[in-house]
């Protein structure tokens, strides 16, 4: 019973940190320009495809395809908020939503013309198939690759933005915008590093996400109020809040299916309308 | 961003013939005309909460899916009485709206995105389970409808569905026009252009607000209940995000806060639809999607100041050139 528990809360933590790898650009175009982005999906859409198609048709082994669907997101980032997103920034929230689901029925039909409707396969490499028994529980090989891949991310951003000049910049602008602006730090090409980031991060997620959330050309919309979700609880302003945030919905997700089959889903939705109720502005938000 | 004036306008009254010469224009088109009125009358709704009280909703359809249900499943066991279903579908609309209301109103836009878009999921889910009470994916068939007052039977020529939405959409309209005109309806425009001033002038906002997404939910039941007496048949789509998404952008397309907007947005939005998807499901939301975000790059706010956007600089090139308005028809 207890090594069960230990084996969901695993599998939940792993499910977390996948999340979190997806999110966290969400969470920093949020918290730098207060710019809801409902196409952040579509980033991890297209790393999950990149990642595919660099498998079966070039013959890429899986982390080196993971690798090119890493630098494809955020080659997309570039183009796309260079050339869409920097518009609409000063517009309303509804505008950026509207501007943002239109952006993703278009990736969406664009995936399913491409790629056709079906769930895309993914073949990983032996040496992360199967499990290991750590402390007396037995736990997938992938999802421990997961963890430790999303642990080292998360060092290396948090090192990034404690310690160099650029995540100073950061810290600042998401501070206070126009302070930092006042000071001399161009806010919008720090803006758009982190964005390219986080579609980069976003992609990287979506390519190792295939074997656990599946890939599909809905994959934008299906997952969308997960991504929000871990935004809105964790908060814009830190990488710890959608972090802590990621794995509370991971963890509850994966236990409601497991422990409650019958009512999936509700699980997570009754434990976020409860969470939006108590933090209406997040875990770690500070009120407007 | 004005509301209708108190004297309906030559454009207004226009406006409602247009439907009326429809019926007798195009007689196969009576029952595509019904579903026109229903998506018109839903992105009414939708206008009240996005146009008036600036709520951003992702998950509208539940409500329109709850109305649905309620007048569907009347039917099914037996009771078809179609202007008590209406009630029905209203009455159940507005207690889910009052009581998601209190999540809405806290919570800054993104809070209320995931909240509706959260409440649409789950009542989706919902139905999508419990499949022995609203048969699930195969939706909800068998749903006989009585004749209106008795006398007027639902036929297959759409006749009755045509003319009993467009009763329906025009009265519920006629109320909303004097709503918006009302006392209420000027402390939610107060609201709309400066949330913080108003309570300074002791107007409780959050009370406003849960009264306007109540009314909202109970309209878009209503829309709801509509739908599946016309169709007499409710499909589980009705719940889903799909649903939200292309009401907020009918709603959008026409213009918000016109209460007309959403009603033109519809009419386009369907024709549209009607005309494109047949081409292929796939082509039509690529096109969907560029027409969002062309309408936001380029048509702020929609088609309805868009229109009057041209009229006012046609009106002030007139007056540049001094010519007068009554010279304009010969230049």
């Amino acid at each position: 019973m207890l090594s069960h528990l230990a084996g969901i809360l695993f599998d939940g933590v792993a499910y977390g940190a996948l999340l979190f790898v997806i999110s966290i650009g969400l969470a920093i175009t949020l918290g730098l320009m207060n710019f809801i982005n409902l196409a952040h999906g579509a980033f991890a859409m297209l790393g999950g495809y990149v990642a595919v198609m660099a498998m079966s048709r070039a013959g890429v082994p899986f982390l080196g395809a993971l690798a090119i669907a890493f630098v494809a997101g955020g080659m997309a980032g570039v183009v796309l908020e260079r050339g869409l997103y920097r518009y609409v920034y000063d517009r309303s929230h509804l505008d950026q939503v509207l501007f943002t689901i239109g952006l993703t029925f278009m990736a969406i039909a664009t995936a399913a013309y491409a790629f056709g409707p079906g769930q895309q396969p993914v073949h990983l490499p032996p040496y992360l198939t199967g499990q290991v028994n750590i402390g007396g529980v037995d736990v997938g090989v992938y999802r421990l690759f997961l963890i430790v891949v999303v642990a080292a991310i998360t060092v290396a951003l948090s090192w990034l933005v404690e310690h160099t000049r650029f995540g100073a910049r950061v810290r600042a602008a998401v501070d206070n915008r126009v302070a930092a602006e006042g000071l001399g730090i161009d806010v919008t090409r720090v803006f758009s590093v982190t964005f390219a980031l986080g579609s980069a991060l976003a992609a990287l997620g979506g390519g190792m996400a295939i074997d656990v959330l599946g890939l599909d050309p809905t994959f934008p919309l299906k997952y969308m109020v997960y991504f929000l979700l871990v935004v809105a609880v964790g908060g814009g302003r830190t990488i710890k809040g959608p972090l802590i945030a990621a794995l509370i919905l991971g963890v509850f997700d994966v236990a409601g299916k497991y422990y409650v089959p019958e009512i999936g889903s509700f699980v997570i939705y009754a434990l976020m309308v409860a969470m939006l109720a108590i933090f209406p502005n997040g875990l770690f938000g500070r009120p407007r | 961003m004005t509301p209708p004036r108190e004297r309906w306008s030559a454009i207004e009254i226009a406006f409602w013939i247009v439907p009326v010469v429809a019926y007798f224009a195009l007689p196969t088109f009576r029952t595509f005309g019904s579903q026109v009125f229903v998506a018109g009358l839903f992105a009414l709704s939708l206008d009240l909460i996005l146009g008036y009280a600036r709520i951003v909703s992702l998950g509208h359809a539940a409500f329109f899916g709850l109305g649905a249900y309620t007048a569907g499943l009347l039917a099914h066991h037996g009771f078809g009485e179609p202007l008590s279903g209406l009630a029905a579908g209203a009455v159940v609309a507005a207690l889910a709206g009052a009581a998601t209301s209190v999540l809405i109103v806290r919570g800054q836009d993104l809070t209320r995105l995931i909240v509706t878009l959260g409440v649409g999921l789950m009542l989706y889910e919902v139905a999508n389970r419990a499949a022995s009470i609203t048969g699930g994916v195969d939706g909800l068939s068998e749903v006989p409808m009585w004749p209106i007052f008795g006398v007027f039977r639902f036929g297959l020529d759409g006749s009755t569905a045509y003319v009993y939405s467009l009763v329906v959409l025009f009265a519920v309209f006629v109320l909303m026009r004097r709503v918006v005109r009302s006392p209420f309806g000027l402390s939610l425009r107060g609201v709309r252009e400066g949330e913080r001033r108003m309570p300074a002038i002791g107007v409780s906002v959050t009370r406003k607000l849960v009264i306007v997404y109540t009314l909202g939910a109970a309209i878009a039941g209503i829309a709801g209940a509509l739908l599946a007496q016309t169709t007499q048949f409710v499909g589980i789509d009705v719940l889903g995000f799909q649903r939200s998404a292309d009401i907020l952008i009918m709603l959008v397309v026409g213009g918000a806060g016109y209460l007309y907007g959403g009603i033109v947005g519809a009419a386009i939005f369907m024709i549209l639809q009607d005309r494109l998807a047949s081409l292929s499901a796939a082509y039509w939301q690529f096109w969907l999607g560029l027409l969002l975000v062309l309408l936001v790059l380029f048509a702020r706010g929609g088609l309805i100041p868009l229109a009057e956007g041209l009229s006012r600089r046609l009106r002030d090139r007139r007056v540049k050139r001094g010519r007068g308005p009554q010279e304009a028809g010969g230049g």
